[in-house]
């Protein structure tokens, strides 16, 4: 716990001086959902329609955007190869990584999605519905990032690697949350999808650390 | 006395084999370590003696050969985890990557790794003055020099309870004045029953006469 609280101090620390981390999966989130009603022109409801779908996939690429220096400068500096050998901190020390870079990367959008209903000229059930199912699928998107991330370590060019090994893994999620948010806006029961992506989120929060831990052990030696 | 010591060995190794990229770094390389002692391991750029300290570390698994603790072996996936993590709370490893990060301070660097780590010690101000760095504490590590991050990295070995200290060329960037500070530390440490085994170009016989030198031969 006092390691769990450390790491996550640490990793606000760096946050707060490397805005850039946090704030270009923001941006880059923001500027692809504006280039979707200029693109597609002045039909409201054409764009109410394919809303859902949008909004998943700009969440999930600038999740996929903060993921790749996840690892990477503890693992520049040495850092994790003296957690690897102290053994105890690094799982503390995972879930302080995963937990922080929900923090920095899915809550921002979260906040800003009334302004995202908005732009895309949503109803309030959908925004509802878009807070609900984001709130439920941005963790199991932050823990298979946190995955590629400790998997694709010592790759060089690790990035598009990175996006390609998770993003098919990305795909349920992507449906059953797009499904949701549907079913809202047509003013349908959407609890369902929620429910799956909750017990997606259950099954990926108790296993997904524990590959993390394995694949950061796996590189480092 | 050399009797004595067999039996209270901390640290030992035997028929150690590293293969990278099909070139065989070393084999049949066997030691012992024990409290009190320290291990230089010399050898030429490229011998392998970063690989065998990352053996010794616990972060490699040797391709053949066993490491002990303590005679319980660590590498042996049988082996139960107690006494991994038993050595793993009596090392102190800190390898040719320094492990401090350039975007904190010297300060904030330490808090992180006495939690990490466990270090009783939390009078970090009296450490980092002990290693000449009073007045920055509170700067970015990437605004100090080589020598200086250095040195924040081995203050480490101020505030920790560990016993058995591995270290890969630990004086590397560093002044007369800190190498000689650091020596200091090694015989304060080896005194209080300590182990260290480290690497480096440095003469370490005459600074210690309780040392040994494990030479590995650069083979091709």
């Amino acid at each position: 716990m006092v390691m769990f609280k450390a790491a996550f101090v640490r990793e606000w620390r760096l946050l707060a001086r490397q805005k850039a981390d946090w704030l270009n999966p923001l941006m880059f989130f923001v500027i692809v959902l504006t280039l979707f009603p200029l693109g597609v022109g002045a039909k409201p409801n054409l764009l109410a329609e394919i809303a859902p779908g949008i909004v998943w996939i700009a969440a999930l690429l600038s999740v996929l955007l903060g993921a790749e220096r996840l690892f990477k400068e503890d693992f520049r500096q040495g850092t994790l190869e003296q957690l690897v050998a102290a053994r105890d901190p690094l799982f503390p020390y995972v879930l302080a990584k995963i937990s922080s870079s929900w923090c920095s990367t899915a809550l921002p959008l979260l906040l800003i999605s009334p302004l995202i209903a908005l732009l895309l000229g949503l109803s309030t059930a959908a925004w509802q519905a878009i807070v609900l199912s984001l709130l439920l699928g941005t963790p199991l998107l932050n823990l298979l990032a946190a995955l590629g991330a400790a998997l694709t370590l010592s790759a060089d060019k690790g990035g598009i690697l990175l996006a390609l090994l998770i993003l098919p893994l990305y795909i349920p999620l992507l449906i059953f949350a797009s499904a949701a948010v549907d079913n809202a806006t047509l003013g349908l029961d959407y609890s369902a999808q929620l429910a799956v992506l909750a017990a997606m989120l259950c099954l990926a929060a108790a296993l997904v650390p524990l590959a993390v831990l394995k694949a950061l052990r796996l590189n480092v030696g | 006395m050399a009797v004595s010591l067999v039996s209270t060995n901390l640290l030992t190794a035997f028929a150690l084999c590293c293969v990278r990229q099909d070139r065989v770094l070393f084999d049949a390389v066997d030691l012992e370590l024990a409290a009190g002692e320290l291990l230089h391991i010399s050898g030429k750029n490229g011998a392998g003696k970063s690989s065998l300290l990352r053996i010794l570390a616990g972060l490699a698994t040797p391709d053949e050969g066993q490491v002990l603790w303590c005679g319980k072996p660590l590498s042996d996936p049988s082996s139960n985890s107690t006494s991994q993590s038993d050595f793993a709370s009596s090392l102190c490893y800190i390898g040719h990557l320094s492990g401090v990060q350039p975007q904190l301070t010297a300060l904030e660097n330490l808090e992180f790794w006495q939690a990490a780590f466990a270090l009783k010690n939390t009078d970090y101000y009296a450490v980092l003055a002990t290693l000449g760095l009073a007045g920055l504490e509170d700067i970015p590590c990437q605004m100090m020099s080589a020598g200086q991050q250095r040195r924040v990295s081995l203050a480490r070995l101020w505030l920790t309870q560990a016993k058995l200290w591995i270290l890969d060329e630990p004086f590397t960037a560093l002044d007369q004045g800190a190498i000689k500070l650091l020596q200091q530390r090694f015989k304060q440490h080896l005194e209080q029953g300590g182990a260290i085994i480290l690497t480096t170009h440095q003469a370490m016989e005459q600074q210690f006469p309780q040392s040994r030198t494990l030479e590995l031969v650069y083979r091709w």
